[in-house]
């Protein structure tokens, strides 16, 4: 005898949870995470570096840790800046999930840190779908990868909280198509702000930091479209009760 | 190639809720926008049920369209894929209305072999993997 069951379970419901656990955990701790999120060789552990020098230097308590398949190489990069920073090796897998990053830090986040950055796998595809319970979700994107970058890795960029164009100073260099890489993101995440950086300059670098202490500091993040479909469904079902989920901010 | 880490987020909701029965399919809910590929789900299924009360389940996966409606002219439409979110007559963001979905929707499960292994020939039929 067969037995039919319907159910509606999120099909990553543990790593939700695990994320909710983690948001407490940092809550808890005064912590706030900000996770980045890029292809490879996009220049993010060159921006983090100075980021983490930057914040230092401001009194701003930070610390980092870079997730990569295989290797110490980032971390140790990292920790020139002087800020505590951790390495995960994931051993093969190519994106952090919420428990392992918690595992992670429960051992090791120091005590008082403010900011702690999450490098995450490099790779546009599989981290966009993992909560790490982070308050701000920023996806790089160097200015020698191509405009159609949005385009082509919707969902990461699509549920971006920011996005930061680095090796801005290559921008000439290489013929960077600005408009053209501004209408796809536009097209794929409205209003997501952007901030074109340069690690070797250090153009930008006091802006991005601006905006993620603003956003430790209780400024709501941006809310991307693809992240938002619950609100469309109620707007749709009782147009009367929902505000427009459409309007800019 | 995350599918693998996905396919394995399935077995290990569905086989609590299997208990000791065996799960004859799964069916899930798929947004054209939640960036899993249908293909590389079913095959990294297999590997990921092997061993549990899935291993042979067949996998279902019903495809969900990516909507969207702008709040400035009522137009609903597909968002198409890469998606379109922007309105560009009236310059404002849609809403979005479907396509994020990654869901399982439901379970069929069957009394398992209890203490007295079934003969195996009896259900191989039913639990050959198969694609749709």
């Amino acid at each position: 005898m067969c037995r039919s069951v319907d159910l509606h379970r999120a099909v990553l419901a543990r790593n939700d949870e695990n994320a909710t656990a983690l948001r407490r955990y940092l809550d808890r701790h005064g912590t706030i995470a900000v996770n980045l999120m890029s292809s490879p060789g996009s220049g993010k552990t060159e921006l983090l570096e100075l980021l983490l020098t930057r914040a230092r230097a401001r009194g701003t308590p930070v610390a980092a840790v870079t997730a990569d398949l295989a290797t110490e190489n980032d971390a140790r990069r990292l920790a020139r800046s002087r800020a505590p920073v951790r390495q995960i090796l994931t051993d093969g897998l190519c994106h952090l999930e919420a428990g392992m990053l918690q595992a992670r830090l429960e051992p090791w986040l120091p005590e008082g840190t403010r900011l702690l950055f999450v490098e995450n796998v490099g790779n546009l595809v599989c981290p966009a779908s993992y909560d790490l319970g982070e308050t701000l979700r920023i996806v790089l994107v160097s200015v020698t990868e191509g405009e159609d970058k949005p385009l082509k890795y919707p969902a990461a960029f699509g549920l971006a909280q920011a996005v930061v164009v680095t090796k801005s100073d290559l921008g000439d260099a290489v013929g960077f198509d600005r408009a053209g890489f501004l209408a796809g993101l536009r097209q794929v995440n409205p209003h997501v702000p952007v901030f074109e950086t340069s690690a070797r300059t250090g153009a930008g670098v006091d802006g991005l930091l601006a905006h993620v202490m603003a956003c430790a500091d209780g400024r709501a993040p941006h809310t991307p479209v693809l992240a938002r479909q619950h609100e469309g469904l109620l707007h749709r079902h009782a147009p009367g009760t929902a505000t427009a989920p459409g309007a800019a901010p | 190639m995350h599918e693998l880490s996905i396919a394995t987020a399935v077995v290990d909701e569905v086989r609590p809720l299997a208990g000791a029965d065996v799960v004859r399919s799964v069916t899930l809910r798929i947004g054209e926008l939640a960036a899993v590929v249908p293909e590389a789900l079913e095959f990294a299924f297999a590997v990921a049920a092997e061993g549990t009360a899935l291993a042979g389940a067949e996998l279902r996966i019903d495809t969900v369209e990516g909507r969207a409606r702008c709040d400035g002219c009522g137009r609903e439409g597909p968002t198409g894929m890469p998606p379109v979110l922007w309105c560009e007559a009236c310059a404002r963001p849609l809403v979005l209305l479907s396509g994020r979905e990654l869901e399982i929707v439901r379970l069929v499960t069957a009394p398992g072999p209890g203490p007295v292994p079934a003969a195996p020939a009896a259900s191989d039929k039913e639990r050959s993997p198969t694609r749709r």
